[in-house]
């Protein structure tokens, strides 16, 4: 089958794991910025991230016939270092002017300080001005609810960002369907033990429909599975549903959504 | 949630779901055995994780159909302010309140 992974940050991840990819049928991914497991010293250590967000990895994931799109943003996780996260997005047109970016992702709160929120804000003003795409990481765990309501908040009021041209990453069961009543896409991830299992996500699928759902690996630097969105493929499989539905769900929906920019061509 | 129900049989999910959710169930039965086995048990009872944890076992027999939505609201910060600074902080799995589970 088919499947388009809309949310693997590939440069954690070894070259055994494109193998893995490439096997499964898992062509094509997007890979979002976020944070390294660390808070970076410079804007110079961003420059060069951003470089290899849009330069080097696709280069790699290309060795293994994948398609390689990025997103380019300042992380929540940074944003209390407010002079650097501001120089940070000074710099992000030039990157998001790259043909493998897609749009401004993964951006949104994590602990939903204020600091936090006031450069969600001027990254979603940036979005707004230059009409990118928008990918959104929301709080883990106790904050989630708290973070996605308020990050709603900010993209209702601001006119020129449609919720069609917004994903909102990391939903669970109490967020989807106030995302969902918003019009906004939605992603789900697929964690070994902190965030949703191949069986809940489907649960997903069968109680809110396959509408505007996009399911992830988010496979990164911690526990996490590059072939997760395999897995819960076999696990809709293993419930009787009928191929098509798991087409729409990690091929099309995929598909759908990042093609609404138009550097995200398929052969 | 729209109530659209799940696409197997009551059968067939017991026959397909069964062992690996009576291992988890293990699973948590011996993460209660642990805690109560620690040197300090009696003074984490009040933890607030722990409370959240029991209130949230509660809810397991609760009918209806929304458990799963109902232990995340249990779990969830219910406020609706920014806090001042995220600097030190990080996520725990539980709310404990005000200033607290930070």
């Amino acid at each position: 089958m088919r499947v388009i992974d809309p949310h693997m940050h590939l440069v954690s991840r070894t070259t055994d794991d494109y193998l893995a990819l490439a096997y499964g049928g898992i062509h094509t991914v997007a890979e979002p910025a976020f944070w390294p497991g660390f808070d970076r010293a410079s804007a110079a250590s961003f420059h060069d991230y951003f470089h290899q967000l849009t330069v080097t990895e696709p280069a790699r994931a290309a060795r293994f016939k994948i398609r390689h799109y990025c997103w380019i943003g300042m992380n929540a996780k940074e944003a209390e270092h407010l002079e650097l996260a501001r120089e940070v997005i000074a710099m992000l047109p030039q990157y998001l002017d790259r043909p493998n970016a897609l749009g401004i992702g993964e951006v949104g709160l994590n602990k939903n300080s204020r600091n936090e929120i006031a450069i969600f804000e001027e990254q979603v003003e940036l979005a707004a001005r230059r009409n990118e795409l928008l990918l959104i990481h929301t709080p883990h765990l106790e904050d989630k609810l708290k973070g996605t309501r308020i990050i709603m908040d900010i993209l209702k009021n601001e006119p020129r960002v449609t919720p069609e041209r917004v994903l909102i990453d990391h939903a669970e069961e109490h967020t989807i369907g106030e995302i969902k009543d918003n019009g906004f896409w939605y992603g789900l991830t697929l964690y070994p033990d902190s965030k949703g299992s191949p069986a809940r996500a489907i649960d997903a699928v069968e109680i809110f429909g396959p509408d505007r759902i996009c399911i992830n690996s988010s496979a990164d630097w911690s526990v996490s599975d590059p072939i997760a969105t395999l897995k819960c493929a076999n696990e809709m499989r293993r419930r009787g549903h009928p191929e098509a539905l798991a087409e729409r769900v990690f091929f099309e929906n995929p598909r759908d959504f990042l093609g609404q920019s138009p550097k995200f061509v398929l052969p | 949630m729209t109530g659209k129900s799940c696409s197997l049989t009551s059968q067939e999910i017991l026959d397909t779901y069964f062992l690996e959710n009576r291992a988890r169930l293990l699973e948590i039965a011996s993460f209660l055995d642990r805690l109560d086995r620690a040197a300090d048990a009696g003074e984490v009872r009040g933890e607030y994780r722990r409370r959240a944890f029991e209130k949230a076992l509660a809810l397991l027999l609760e009918p209806g159909g929304e458990r799963t939505k109902a232990i995340q609201l249990l779990f969830s910060d219910p406020s609706s302010e920014p806090i001042e600074s995220a600097l030190g902080l990080k996520a725990t799995g539980a709310w404990g309140g005000e200033n607290a589970g930070n």
